[in-house]
């Protein structure tokens, strides 16, 4: 039977971390990207670089077939080829993409060896570069999992509702390319995908099993990337939100940067066109990236999270955890100047 | 060459199409089915069979282009094909010989090789906040607005290093890295797929 479950399990390097930034997470949850690198560095006291040559892997291009195959691969080979360069045998991609993106040309790399030869040739005519495959790829949620009951003794909060002392109730979204494409690579296989439940369990929380638990945000690249094509996205996203709606959930946490922000903006669409949201007040269902979580648990202030670019307010969520905040801080910049107010939705209440 | 050869000659085919029995546990998992007239069980029985005229009538269709790319299909298919993966090999035909003019949802490459493409080379991310227009998402709501206006204020109290120079988020990357990204592409075809799609 070890045997068996050996499958469910998943190596996690210890120290010492290459970080690749993601396109979407560092465009829509900034502050999610350089809260993960303080909780690794401040709390954990880990050693992770932070690479200012790295670039795209490419994924989002790869999936809207706008990006051969051969280009990718080679694309992450000069990301391998900085990891390298740097000193580093463990890699981190930020995107759950990225992550099923390097999985996939390591697998392929594995089952066709003169592919990984094509690869090295194609960057060396291209950069003069070489490469070697990363000892460890991990995704950095599979780091905040591995040390999640570390973490735990430093944190300030937990996952229970102050007013009534029961755990709150958190719905849990790993993203399609975390583990469905090659179902080893994530904690728990693509069955019982549990980096996420995890943390909610290690934290206070409890998680909810809905229907629709695995079903995909409703990204589908080009589906979203064409405006026309939006119906497919929302749809899809729709539809686990009606799945979820009964079990009032207290928040949603997510894997993938794309997830988090289809999981927190469909909503804002979805009552401004239909005058309908998921939970009873009118105020939709706060989303959370997993850094966004553990730093608020951390008592990292939510403003330097970046809590204040939800479109689904965070502060009623806050305020049944018992987490402190400044109200009057939410809106300013970086010099303390405070800026106008984000306009009012017509229907979602902010 | 014919169509079916075309498709083999991808490393990607042989692995996403084994052996396909018509199951359907593709089309009862896949996203695109339930919004959509999908249905990946028919696409994978059609290119199972290799007949050239079906397979152009499939690569002149808009059926290629409903796929959202979850791969979903993959961890449920039980004799272990990739419908989502042979999809991005049809397309890739598709773009290759031209067939994807022939339908409203294919031509759509055009405006998404425009836009991936020349993100990815300018600024080395398929996606930076510049260049997401309130105007055009409008699902992105108030808040998107508001960062998008005061983004050089806010940025930085997230940790963001807006247009910096060094590491961290949004920080500009050296021209030396995007020429290497950019070498890449055309040494690799990624170029020669763009003009192939662009001034098809």
């Amino acid at each position: 039977m070890k045997r068996f479950w050996n499958g469910y399990q998943k190596d996690i390097a210890d120290d010492h971390y290459f970080y690749e930034r993601s396109c979407i997470r560092q465009t829509f949850f900034p502050g999610s990207e350089a809260a993960f690198l303080k909780i690794l560095r401040e709390e954990l006291g880990k050693d992770i670089c932070d690479n200012p040559h790295q670039h795209t892997c490419t994924g989002i291009g790869y999936h809207s077939d706008v990006v051969p195959f051969e280009t990718t691969m080679t694309v992450v080979a000069r990301l391998f080829s900085l990891m390298k360069e740097c000193g580093y045998k463990n890699y981190v991609p930020s995107c759950v993409t990225s992550f099923g993106v390097f999985t996939e040309m390591i697998n392929k790399w594995e089952e066709n060896p003169e592919l990984k030869e094509k690869a090295r040739q194609y960057l060396w005519d291209a950069c003069k570069r070489e490469f070697e495959v990363p000892d460890n790829i991990a995704h950095p949620s599979d780091i905040i999992f591995k040390f999640r009951f570390d973490l735990k003794p430093h944190m300030k909060f937990q996952l229970v509702n102050r007013f009534t002392g029961r755990p709150l109730k958190v719905v849990e979204h790993i993203g399609c390319h975390y583990a469905k494409i090659f179902a080893n690579s994530g904690i728990g296989n693509a069955e019982f995908p549990y980096v996420l439940a995890g943390m909610i369990e290690a934290w206070g929380g409890e998680v909810v099993d809905y229907p629709e638990r695995r079903h995909c945000c409703g990204f589908g690249f080009r589906q979203y990337l064409v405006q026309e094509n939006r119906g497919y996205s929302i749809a899809n996203t729709q539809k686990k939100f009606e799945s979820m709606e009964s079990y009032e959930p207290d928040f949603i946490l997510t894997n993938c940067p794309g997830c988090s922000m289809f999981l927190d903006k469909w909503q804002y669409t979805i009552a401004e066109m239909e005058n309908k949201t998921y939970d009873k007040e009118g105020y939709g269902i706060p989303v959370l990236t997993y850094e966004e979580l553990t730093g608020l648990l951390l008592g990292y202030d939510p403003w330097t999270l970046g809590l204040q670019m939800h479109q689904v307010q965070c502060e009623r969520l806050m305020d049944k955890i018992g987490i402190p905040y400044r109200p009057s801080d939410k809106y300013r910049g970086h010099n303390g100047r405070l800026l106008p107010s984000p306009e009012k939705p017509v229907n979602l209440k902010v | 060459m014919n169509l079916i050869e075309q498709l083999k000659e991808d490393v990607r085919f042989e692995e996403s199409l084994k052996s396909c029995m018509n199951c359907g546990m593709c089309t009862a998992v896949c996203p695109a089915a339930e919004f959509y007239d999908y249905d990946p069980r028919r696409i994978c029985d059609l290119v199972q069979r290799g007949d050239d005229e079906e397979l152009e009538q499939l690569m002149r269709s808009d059926t290629i282009w409903y796929c959202g790319q979850c791969m979903s299909c993959k961890t449920r298919c039980p004799r272990g094909n990739v419908p989502g993966e042979l999809i991005s090999v049809l397309r890739k035909v598709s773009q290759e010989t031209g067939l994807f003019r022939h339908s409203e949802k294919g031509v759509q490459q055009q405006q998404l090789m425009g836009t991936l493409q020349k993100n990815i080379l300018e600024i080395g991310y398929c996606v930076y906040p510049d260049r997401v227009d309130p105007d055009y998402h409008p699902e992105q709501g108030p808040v998107w607005e508001w960062y998008h206006e005061h983004i050089a204020d806010v940025a930085p109290k997230l940790g963001a290093n807006y247009h910096g120079k060094g590491p961290g988020a949004l920080r500009d990357i050296p021209q030396e890295d995007l020429d290497e990204v950019r070498r890449i592409f055309e040494v690799t075809g990624g170029m020669e797929l763009r003009d192939n799609v662009i001034n098809d």
